[in-house]
């Protein structure tokens, strides 16, 4: 049952990621991107990490894709679709990401082709909420530091300088 | 469920990423592609999760993972933001003011 619901939202996320970098309008690239994190959120409820699905939705499509559409409209970027948004590199690129899919799946099927996950239930808050408050408190605290800095230095970067 | 679904998933969801990152002129939608590969760590985290029944250590680091993507983006929509006021694009292959002259 999980593998069917994880295959389903696994072949969604893929479409979508495909329509993400290849479509000629800006925004729809964006508004597939939703879909894309939408389906992985899925991936991660089929796979019993029931919390960071929420997460995941909350923070990206939340917040990242609506930062995203923001910018989008800040930079005064067209609706109409644009011939020009790929690069004239795009078959190199897409021979590169090919070899790269090439080497890590054949990788990835020789070092764990034969391997099963057994179906649990551990990814409820309470669960992640013990491991970060026990074992993973400093990363936390650097994290939330760092988050910070960044907040700070995208507020310092987007002002205006007065001489201006 | 065999571990390997996950996995491919992943590769395959990076690969799409790095051919955004590779072939796409806006900077948004380099960034956008950025997100992909992002997510597609997170897949690999949870997945060997599920793999290795211990105390949701991979779903504490892929927690991890989303929040630094979110400064990620911020900081990164920020430099855009000041590239598209000081060049009046986002164009990466445009903005060459720090192309090395022979």
């Amino acid at each position: 049952m999980t593998t069917v619901l994880f295959s389903v939202a696994g072949a969604v996320a893929v479409a979508a990621a495909v329509l993400v970098v290849v479509s000629r309008r800006i925004v729809h690239a964006a508004l597939w991107l939703v879909v894309a994190l939408g389906a992985v959120a899925g991936c991660f409820g089929a796979l019993h990490a029931e919390f960071v699905a929420l997460v995941q939705i909350l923070v990206y499509v939340g917040a990242i894709v609506v930062l995203v559409l923001f910018a989008l409209m800040l930079t005064k970027a067209p609706t109409n679709p644009l011939p020009e948004l790929t690069t004239g590199r795009s078959p190199f690129a897409a021979v590169v990401a090919a070899v790269l899919a090439l080497i890590l799946g054949a990788g990835v099927v020789l070092a764990f082709g034969n391997e099963k996950i057994e179906p649990v239930t551990g990814g409820s808050a309470t669960a992640i909420g013990t491991q970060v408050f026990k074992n993973w408190v400093l990363p936390f605290e650097v994290l939330s530091v760092l988050l910070l800095a960044a907040l700070i230095g995208a507020i310092a970067l987007s002002q205006r300088k007065k001489e201006d | 469920m065999p571990l390997i679904l996950p996995l491919l998933l992943a590769v395959v969801l990076f690969c799409i990423g790095v051919y955004g990152v590779l072939a796409r002129r806006n900077v948004i939608t380099m960034l956008m592609s950025f997100e992909l590969m992002l997510n597609a760590v997170n897949l690999n985290l949870v997945a060997f999760d599920a793999w290795r029944v211990d105390e949701a250590t991979g779903q504490t680091l892929a927690i991890f993972v989303i929040t630094l993507a979110a400064a990620e983006i911020g900081l990164g929509l920020a430099i855009v933001l000041l590239l598209f006021r000081g060049h009046g694009h986002v164009d990466a292959d445009a903005a060459r003011d720090l192309v090395e002259r022979p």
